[in-house]
């Protein structure tokens, strides 16, 4: 059940973008482990979508799927992945390597090693534009140290190592790289969480600068909320393996509506402004090869108790779906029809 | 280039060692062995050759000279690769038996480990990148299977079916008789097609652990990010297993290659034996039974600078391949 409907982004601009990828009750599992199970998303044109939850969720395993980089055990048992309307699943082998980094780029979750120790930066731009393109090897050399200029390093350093290159340094040169064919969608998992704090900052200042002068489309992937309110425009909360709620960043800052959400916000303190006291949701994430049933989110759920006899069959049977709460604003959790 | 001061420093080392044990070791034997050599030349032959007796009293012992001044004169004559007479091929020098049967043993050996090398590390890339396929579960096991049977061993069972059964090889010699070696294709083409059955011997010994050390480094390198990576940049598929996960992979394998030539080496003497090619290790064995000391001193210094230059060449290949090992 998808409701197709155009994206809205909110904000400045009002009018309907172009929906570039639809995820559609997409399922993958690693053998027996259904690590994402159902999951509904849609990013359009130009959107920065945040996608947050818990280490563990399922996170990475939407980024590899629409990358289209899914490695065995990893499978997908169901759903279907449209870029631009076309369905990724069943596409040979050699559409889909023409269709990775030219239409969707990534920026790896430890982009500490995502760069070939063996093998000059700039090189590393060659293969990979001479994959794609016919291009003499200066040529592709010279638009490397152009796309360099673009992130703020010396051109030069098209000549370096990776060991020779700050963790900074080699997270702007894979942004560099994620940008060299200019795709419609960069995913970008977990960008900035093996760098300090101040490094942080600088690379995310740079990664919206260049959106809005670019226009790339980003799924900005990370467990920590507090970045996505910093740069997405709209925000997905997923809690094993699911979507739970998804809606603008400002919304779901201000007027969460699922418990984990609410526990998520509260739970990191912002960016900016003073340091709160995190109140953190008690429990782990459930294990995966057998997940709770009913409602995925309820043995840690603080508005699951068991004196609410009705409410209580219902959340510990029943798997809520996503359903709207607003416009573009949808939860699946069983309060919200308590509420009304 | 500290790191190459270094390790020029340590092979100067190693080389040292290498020649002090060969000078100490006929010392710690029982018995008198210069004076058995002497013992085995006549006394024409002693007087014909004046100065052997110092010559072998210097590189054998058991003269009344200190052993300092042994020391000294032996490391004296091995810079002029002087390492006496022969007694077994008298009255050839020493250094000329080596010169003859030496180039054979470094072919063989040489051709039979390298090609040991890029076939196992290939078949050990290709079956880690197809975990499962057909590489990973017929040549894996097969090849491994081959590499349990000692040397020895597979070299009579290849004589027994391959040549005398089959007749697909030649099975004695490193040439045809009749033929004079030198630089003529008669000659060259004999000599390849005497080298096959030993080569394929000495291949069957190593080949297997070169499968199995890189199929196990490849599948942990190809769980690197970097690989991944290359993956997501469209890359061609071969190019992502060749240049990013096998470019990698081979780096840890490589260090082990000097070890295995240094194996091969000792492996070669019952390869030769079994195949009556008259390459340094047949001479080795022979001269070992004739007591034929000088001989077997020189060919033992041999074989320990051999493996010494293979550890030297290795750290210069992972100097070139590892930008890492550069940097520090
Ligand atoms: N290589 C793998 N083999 C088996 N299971 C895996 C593998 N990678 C991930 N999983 C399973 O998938 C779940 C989701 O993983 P992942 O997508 O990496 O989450 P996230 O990126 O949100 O931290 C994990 O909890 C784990 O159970
Ligand atoms: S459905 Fe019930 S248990 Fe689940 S999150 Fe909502 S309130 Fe909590
Ligand atoms: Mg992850």
């Amino acid at each position: 059940m998808t409701v197709v409907e155009p994206t809205v982004i909110p904000g400045a601009q009002t009018e309907a973008r172009e929906t570039l990828v639809e995820v559609r009750d997409l399922r993958v599992a690693y053998g027996d482990v259904v690590a994402v199970d159902g999951v509904n998303l849609s990013i359009a044109a130009g959107e920065i979508l945040g996608l947050a939850g818990e280490s563990g969720c399922g996170k990475t395993t939407i980024a590899n799927t629409v990358m289209q980089v899914l490695r065995p055990p990893a499978e997908i048992v169901g759903g279907s992945i449209l870029f631009r309307g076309d369905d990724l699943v069943g596409r040979k082998p050699e559409e889909l390597r023409k269709y990775r980094w030219r239409n969707v780029s990534m920026v790896f979750q430890s982009a500490m090693n995502a760069l070939n120790p063996v093998m000059r930066v700039g090189d590393q731009f060659v293969d990979m534009m001479r994959a794609h393109e016919h291009i003499s090897k200066d040529d592709a050399l010279a638009r490397a140290g152009e796309l360099l200029d673009l992130v703020g390093i010396d051109r030069r350093r098209t000549r370096a190592y990776a060991h020779e290159l700050s963790g900074g340094m080699r997270q702007r040169v894979i942004i560099a790289m994620a940008l060299a064919l200019n795709p419609e969608l960069v995913i970008m998992d977990e960008p900035t969480t093996a760098l300090d704090v101040v490094v942080q900052r600088e690379i995310l200042q740079q990664i919206k600068d260049l959106q809005e002068q670019l226009g790339f489309a980003v799924l900005f992937i990370t467990h920590d909320l507090s970045l996505l309110f910093e740069v997405a425009h709209r925000i997905a909360i997923m809690y094993a393996g699911e979507v739970v709620e998804e809606a603008p960043a400002a919304e779901l800052r201000n007027a969460p509506r699922h418990p984990y959400t609410s526990g998520l916000v509260s739970s990191f303190p912002p960016l900016r402004g003073p340091i709160e006291r995190m109140t953190g949701i008690p429990g782990s994430p459930p294990d995966l090869a057998s997940p709770p049933a009913g409602c995925r989110f309820h043995p840690r759920c603080p508005n699951c108790v068991p004196e609410e006899s009705e409410l209580h069959r219902l959340q510990t049977t029943v798997r809520p779906v996503l359903r709207n709460v607003g416009p573009s604003h949808r939860v699946a959790c069983h309060l919200v029809e308590q509420q009304r | 280039m500290r790191w190459f001061a270094r390790r020029c420093l340590f092979y100067v080392f190693a080389i040292w060692v290498a020649l002090t044990l060969n000078f100490l070791l006929p010392r710690l034997m029982p018995g008198d062995p210069a004076g058995g050599v002497l013992a085995r030349l006549s006394p024409s032959q002693i007087q014909a050759n004046p100065g052997i007796i110092q010559t072998y009293r210097a590189l054998l012992g058991g003269g009344n000279k200190s052993v300092w001044q042994d020391y000294i004169a032996y490391l004296h004559r091995l810079t002029h690769f002087n390492l006496g007479i022969s007694t077994s091929n008298y009255p050839a020098p020493v250094s000329e038996v080596i010169g003859r049967t030496l180039p054979y043993s470094i072919a063989l050996v040489g051709v039979a480990v390298l090609l040991a090398f890029i076939i196992g590390t290939g078949i050990g890339m290709i079956a880690a990148w197809k975990r499962g396929g057909t590489v990973d579960t017929v040549f894996v096991p097969a090849l491994m299977g081959l590499g349990a049977f000692p040397a020895f061993f597979t070299a009579l069972l290849c004589v027994y079916f391959f040549g005398l059964k089959l007749g697909w090889f030649p099975i004695q010699h490193a040439y045809a008789s009749g033929l004079v070696p030198g630089f003529n294709w008669a000659f060259v083409a004999s000599a390849l097609r005497h080298g096959e059955l030993p080569v394929l011997v000495i291949m069957a010994a190593f080949t297997g652990g070169w499968v199995l050390n890189m199929r196990t480094v490849m599948i942990n390198t190809i769980s690197e990010d970097y690989v991944a990576m290359a993956q997501a940049k469209g890359l061609k598929d071969r190019r992502v297993m060749t240049r990013y996960a096998g470019r990698n992979a081979i780096l840890p394998p490589l260090n082990g290659f000097a070890a295995q030539f240094a194996g091969a080496v000792g492996g070669l003497v019952f390869v030769e034996y079994v195949f009556s090619y008259p390459g340094a290790g047949l001479t080795l064995q022979q001269a070992a039974l004739g007591n034929d000391y000088p001989l077997t001193q020189g060919l033992l210094l041999v074989f320990a600078f051999a493996v010494i230059v293979a550890n030297f060449a290795m750290d210069m290949l992972n100097f070139l391949l590892d930008p890492r090992v550069r940097a520090s």
